[in-house]
């Protein structure tokens, strides 16, 4: 109890400097907006070109994307800024994170949450409703709650992401936009039907690494749609167990990436 | 009972050093090389070294920031870092360097919100901050945002920060680099009145020796992260042979082929009139004075204490 109080101050400590900036918050929160009208536009541009894409219809699509957009925008509002814990190693600011007594990585994550963010995901659920609007889906219980599952699911494995490839600042503090590959990189990746993608790198991307479980197996199955990989229709229903193995290996790299911290010299 | 008790601690780091065009070599720096040391509730201790000793990494592995690569390390009888939150709530940590204030917030909110991450009844947090506030002048710039404070300012932010929890450890990392002499009296008089309470244990590293010599009973030098003293500065004194000076003006120049006993002459000035004399032991004074006197008449004369800084660049340079 004590312990939720104290990550709520950390996060109203956040507000509450945020709003010593009010101009700035409004600009970006105007210019996420924008950001995540394009990412469903982009798609759309692609489905405007050819009616079908590797024998899924506009509207099957869109569920896809916004599935993906969903748990990416999630993700991305709750961990999204936790790539600057490459600036936290560099110059040492961790330090002050590792003497309080909470938990490093909540307080990463409440001491920055990108606030101004949170409009992208009010657009991505939008979009989920509407694309399940324009699709058929035969609503049973087992569906209906892999609607708001898979969401929640694509959030955790994207979190996962954005943690595990933030911890590589642990051993190498110029990571650089290596993450980005992983985070942004996978999120493009999910917003498109698995089989546009071919051979070594689907195998990889989309099962080895997970991303096919994110949007594309949940909206199969949302849709009842014959997985053309061939993977059975209730595949959708192991996102969450996906997403939990994912936040399972960032947490031992997470852990691992504290004990290597070397802070610096002061 | 001790509160802090490390025993072999060390901490490699590896570095790639560039040994041609491309090549890089992994070499390994032993920052801290296998520290013993306890220290017992209520002491202050100073901790002073060069730069590079090792000072601030073991201060890093004593508040569960940095993970040993060997030896034993507790803290009010918690290990650093698996039980690193725990220990948080029991030590308070000042980083010179580091503030744990939040930069666009009044100095009011920091404590506000601290009081809640350490999770700490209203009634004790408002005393400790009363307290704070009268001893180190807050009031003045209690509502100004953090960025906005001068140095001095926010290291007395920071010191209130770090005790508004009631911590029964310290740990202060180089608390008065960078600060004016009267923000720095100001910060020494308040951990002195703080050390004399004796519910704190206090361990502060420095460049500063004024600040030991005001603080600090117990002086522990580390260099090339080994402890090479640790006892009083008498005794450090003591073991460098540190003498106290007699420095004489005389109206005639002393005699041709003279001897004072008890006193090496160190140099003459001014033609003779001005003679220098270590003095060979702590009781010798007014001997050599008086030996002095029959051999020429004195215009005046002083003593000088041994400088702390003499014998610790002697002992960096060992």
């Amino acid at each position: 109890m004590g312990e939720l109080r104290a990550y709520g101050a950390l996060f109203l400590g956040q507000w509450r400097s945020l709003a010593s900036y009010r101009a700035s918050f409004a600009v970006d929160l105007a210019t996420n907006i924008l950001g995540a009208v394009l990412d469903v536009v982009a798609v759309l541009v692609l489905f405007g070109a050819t009616r079908t894409v590797a024998g899924f219809t506009l509207r099957e699509g869109l569920l896809v994307v916004s599935l993906s957009s969903c748990g990416f925008a999630t993700a991305d509002l709750v961990v999204g800024n936790i790539d600057r814990l490459k600036t936290y190693v560099r110059t040492g600011a961790m330090d002050a994170v590792l003497t309080r007594p909470l938990g490093a990585l909540p307080q990463l994550v409440l001491m920055d949450m990108p606030l101004r963010k949170g409009l992208r995901v009010a657009v991505a659920v939008a979009v989920l409703i509407t694309a399940l609007r324009l699709n058929h889906v035969d609503w049973t219980p087992a569906r209906a709650a892999l609607v708001v599952i898979a969401p929640l699911s694509g959030a955790l494995f994207f979190g996962a992401i954005f943690v595990a490839s933030a911890s590589l600042a642990f051993w190498w503090v110029e990571s650089g936009e290596v993450g980005s590959a992983f985070t942004y990189g996978g999120r493009d990746f999910t917003a498109y039907p698995v089989p546009v993608f071919e051979g070594w790198f689907r195998a990889v991307f989309a099962y080895g690494m997970g991303f096919g479980f994110v949007a594309y197996q949940p909206a199969l199955t949302l849709l009842e749609h014959p997985d053309p990989l061939g993977l059975p229709a209730g595949a959708g229903f192991l996102s969450p167990l996906v997403a939990l193995v994912a936040a399972g290996v960032a947490a031992v790299v997470w852990r691992a990436g504290i004990r290597h911290y070397r802070s610096t010299g002061s | 009972m001790s509160v802090i008790t490390m025993r072999g601690l060390r901490k490699d780091f590896t570095v790639r050093v560039r040994t041609g065009r491309l090549r890089r070599e992994k070499r390994t720096v032993e920052a801290v090389a296998g520290i013993d040391l306890t220290v017992e509730a209520g002491e202050m201790v100073g901790y002073i070294g060069p730069n590079g000793a090792g000072k601030s990494t073991t201060l890093k592995m004593l508040t569960g920031v940095l993970t040993p690569s060997s030896g034993e390390v507790s803290v009010c009888g918690l290990a650093p870092v698996p039980q690193r939150t725990r220990l948080a709530l029991t030590i308070g940590v000042v980083f010179g360097q580091r503030s744990q204030l939040w930069w666009d917030l009044p100095l009011r909110d920091s404590f506000a919100l601290l009081r809640h991450i350490y999770r700490v009844p209203p009634d004790a947090h408002a005393a400790r901050l009363r307290r704070c506030r009268s001893l180190l002048d807050l009031d003045e710039f209690l509502d100004t945002p953090v960025r906005q404070l001068s140095l001095g300012q926010r290291m007395r932010g920071e010191l209130t920060a770090a005790l508004l929890h009631g911590p029964s450890v310290l740990f202060l990392d180089e608390p008065t680099i960078g600060l004016d002499v009267v923000s720095k009296q100001a910060v020494r008089s308040f951990l002195a009145e703080l050390g004399a309470t004796g519910d704190v244990t206090l361990v502060l590293t420095t460049h500063d020796l004024a600040d030991i010599e005001r603080l600090c009973r117990r002086l522990v030098v580390i260099d090339h992260g080994r402890v090479v003293h640790d006892g009083t500065i008498e005794a450090l004194h003591a073991r460098y042979g540190s003498r106290r000076r007699l420095v004489v003006d005389l109206d005639t120049p002393l005699p041709p082929g003279f001897a004072v006993p008890g006193a090496d002459l160190v140099s003459l000035e001014a033609d003779g009139h001005r003679a220098s004399f270590d003095l060979l032991s702590s009781s010798a004074a007014g001997a050599v004075v008086a030996e002095l006197a029959t051999l020429a008449s004195m215009r005046d004369l002083s003593l000088v204490e041994p400088d702390i800084e003499d014998v610790v660049a002697r002992l960096y340079r060992a």
